[in-house]
């Protein structure tokens, strides 16, 4: 859309030329350095205000993980039989309900956000990418309260954390990435297909199922095993699972198929919502 | 560094008529558009769009630095799609605009605005949002805070801020960026007497410090006052470009027709105003006929034509008649008396004219502007158009007309005197 060829703080004046631009855009990550104070800002805001005029408060990013994981173990424990590898089913469960809380949300928050900000889209101009980037970022202090709700189950069935814990930031970055890749594609296309809105709770249901958030992987038989980790969430849980609890660790080429996918995914989602980007504001 | 502020070459700005009314497609249609792409690639070529209105058309300007120009034009001239592309909204179609320093603008008064969130954290959010580093806004935050006039309300969440409240904290904010080139749009029309002195004085502080500001706006005399040029947009071209005096004379009269009615069409009617369809504003001699000179001493009518085209509860139908200064003489509604009030409660779909009878003897000689307003009391404004016509009046046979002098004011009423002799 436009050049910013000076940046504000460097020189004493900015000069900004507006004109058409055409086709496949640079993604200008320059612009959205300079804006990171709004990016810190909106993720502020959406935290803040997400439990306020709530009784519970910021109990509900308790309650809500730990009733998905009484009605998951439910149906794949007493209803499904579905094995644990030995491991306690609470925790099990839990273990990977962290990272798909976290990716799930992001999907439903990020596919909403840039109609839920349109006064700001069509008035003032910054980075539109900094919107679906902090309604994501904003999960990440849910995902902080329930790791702590994670540590006190560990305490209580005796789980010491494995020598993996420390990868465990890396699976959570692979989470992040692919939750933001698929939420620019998401919420650009939503601006555009309103339909967005209606497909999102079903994408975001079947994506469960296909990922081993209340089973476990070796549920897979192994033939359809990589074929199974396109979905890099496969990989993410896998991870998690393997660093907290010590389960069989991702193979190698699966990790590397979940990683080549979620970045496909980012920069690709990168590229479409900038080039979408200049007809938010006249769309949206 | 260039002697320029802004400056824009043949800035053109196209819109879609259908991707505007329908808002938003579908992906059902995006399917059925596409069966139908071969089609219509053989019909029109590739690329032909189906409707298209031009918002903009070859503008070209340049504001010098610490200029103050004026920006005026009826509703639809593309005002607001100028103010959209200078502010980095929405981009040209073609043409250019570059612009030297930053640019905060007024039209964006308290966007990002979170009720639940308190006048305090508003501030924070808010200059964030129009670009102020956190250091900035820490500095100034006793500064906004004290020019709002809010401060016992810092810490309560907007939400239950009064409208006029909400307002100044925003403007205050907003006020406070301090931007090299200031864009200012219409934030005058709204607040109480009081805030618009106070914005009108924080304006002029910013002319005053050597800063470039653009200022749109329907208020003649807000424009003559703080701007020492004017550009004037006709159908999204600039028709006009001259000393403020001159740019509103102009706009205010030869941008009229000079027959006393008033007609719009089909693409000078916002979208918004559904389900109201003005049709034409009139300008009655008492024989009924349209007439662009009336006489001061015989009453005259004032003929608004409408549709509606689903009812309309608590609708109200009204002029303003201004002055060519832009200053109110009188505002009236077609439902002022009880018994239209009353009867009209809600107004059916329907064509209709809504007549307003002005008796003889009240208006002195000289030109005036009509306006146009149809609303319902805080719900909605439908339509509104504040410079809809011009007439002139001519006052042979007023009263005082022994003397050839001019008589000051806008009104010249037929009053009784009485002389009594007493000593």
């Amino acid at each position: 859309m436009a050049e910013t060829t000076l940046s504000r703080q460097d020189q004493p004046e900015q000069v900004v030329l507006l004109k058409p631009s055409k086709g496949w855009i640079a993604l200008n990550l320059k612009d959205l350095w300079l804006y990171r104070e709004l990016i810190y800002f909106l993720t502020w805001r959406d935290v803040i205000v997400r439990y306020k005029q709530t009784v519970l408060g910021a109990a509900w990013a308790i309650i809500q993980p730990v009733i998905n994981m009484l009605v998951l173990s439910f149906i794949f424990g007493n209803l499904g039989k579905l094995s644990t590898e030995g491991y306690p089913r609470p925790i099990f469960t839990f273990a990977a309900l962290l990272p798909w809380g976290l990716f799930s949300k992001a999907l439903s928050d990020t596919g909403r956000s840039m109609l839920s900000n349109r006064n700001m889209i069509t008035k003032v101009y910054f980075p539109r990418m900094i919107i679906p980037l902090s309604s994501i970022l904003g999960g990440l202090v849910d995902f902080a309260i329930q790791f702590l709700v994670l540590v006190g189950m560990m305490i209580y069935f005796k789980f010491t954390p494995t020598a993996g814990i420390w990868t465990l930031p890396l699976f959570l970055m692979l989470a992040l990435a692919t939750a933001l890749g698929v939420g620019l594609w998401l919420s650009a296309l939503n601006v555009l297909y309103r339909d967005i809105n209606y497909i999102l709770p079903f994408l975001t249901q079947f994506w469960l199922l296909l990922t081993p958030v209340g089973y476990s992987i070796g549920e897979i038989s192994p033939q359809w095993q990589l074929l199974y980790s396109l979905n890099p969430m496969v990989g993410v849980v896998q991870g998690f699972r393997w660093a907290i609890l010590g389960t069989d660790p991702p193979s190698w080429i699966s990790l590397g198929i979940s990683v080549g996918i979620s970045l496909i995914l980012l920069v690709s989602g990168m590229y479409y919502f900038r080039r979408m980007e200049r007809t938010f504001a006249d769309m949206v | 560094m260039s002697e320029y502020a802004i400056r824009v070459e043949n800035l053109g700005k196209r819109y879609m008529i259908g991707a505007q009314t329908e808002r938003y497609k579908t992906l059902r249609d995006s399917l059925t558009d596409l069966a139908h792409l071969p089609g219509e690639i053989m019909r029109r070529g590739v690329g032909k769009p189906k409707q298209e209105i031009w918002a903009l058309k070859d503008v070209s300007f340049e504001v010098k630095k610490g200029a103050v120009l004026g920006v005026v034009g009826r509703n639809g001239a593309g005002k607001s799609t100028l103010l959209k592309i200078l502010s980095r909204v929405t981009e040209p179609t073609e043409g250019f605009a570059e612009i030297h320093g930053r640019v905060g603008s007024l039209l964006e008064v308290g966007t990002g605005f979170h009720p639940e969130l308190t006048g305090r954290e508003n501030i924070s959010l808010n200059g964030a949002i129009l670009g102020m580093k956190r250091k900035e806004i820490e500095q100034k935050y006793d500064e906004i805070v004290e020019f709002s006039g809010v401060e016992k309300f810092i810490d309560t969440p907007v939400k239950r801020y009064s409208s006029g409240m909400y307002l100044r904290l925003a403007f205050a904010v907003a006020a406070h960026m301090e931007p090299e080139i200031l864009v200012v749009d219409e934030v005058l029309a709204v607040g109480d007497a009081e805030f618009q002195r106070k914005c009108l004085g924080k304006m002029s502080d910013v002319a005053h410090e050597g800063r470039t500001v653009l200022f749109v706006s329907h208020n003649m005399s807000a424009i003559l006052r703080l701007t020492e040029e004017t550009i004037v947009l006709e159908k999204g071209q600039v028709a006009y470009r001259a000393p403020t005096n001159e740019a509103v004379d102009y706009y205010l009269t030869s941008g009229f027709a000079q027959t006393g009615e008033r007609c719009w069409h089909a693409d000078e009617i916002p979208a918004e105003s559904t389900p109201f369809k003005p049709v034409a504003l009139r300008v009655c001699n008492p024989q009924g006929a349209v007439a662009e000179t009336i006489r001061s001493v015989e009453p005259f009518t004032i003929e608004m034509e409408y549709e509606l085209t689903a009812p309309i509860t608590g609708l109200r139908v009204g002029v303003y008649l201004l002055s060519t200064h832009g200053e109110h003489i009188f505002t009236s509604f077609d439902t002022d008396n009880a018994n239209e009030y009353n009867r009209y409660m809600t107004r059916p779909a329907g064509r209709y004219i809504s007549r307003c009878k002005i008796p003889a003897d009240v208006l002195n000689d000289g030109r005036y502007i009509l306006g146009v307003n149809a609303s319902s009391f805080r719900v909605k404004r439908y339509f509104q158009d504040e410079y809809a016509l011009s007439f002139t009046v001519d006052s042979t046979g007023a009263p005082g007309m022994q003397w050839a002098e001019p008589r000051p004011g806008p009104v010249r009423p037929r009053l009784g005197w009485d002389i009594e002799e007493i000593g």
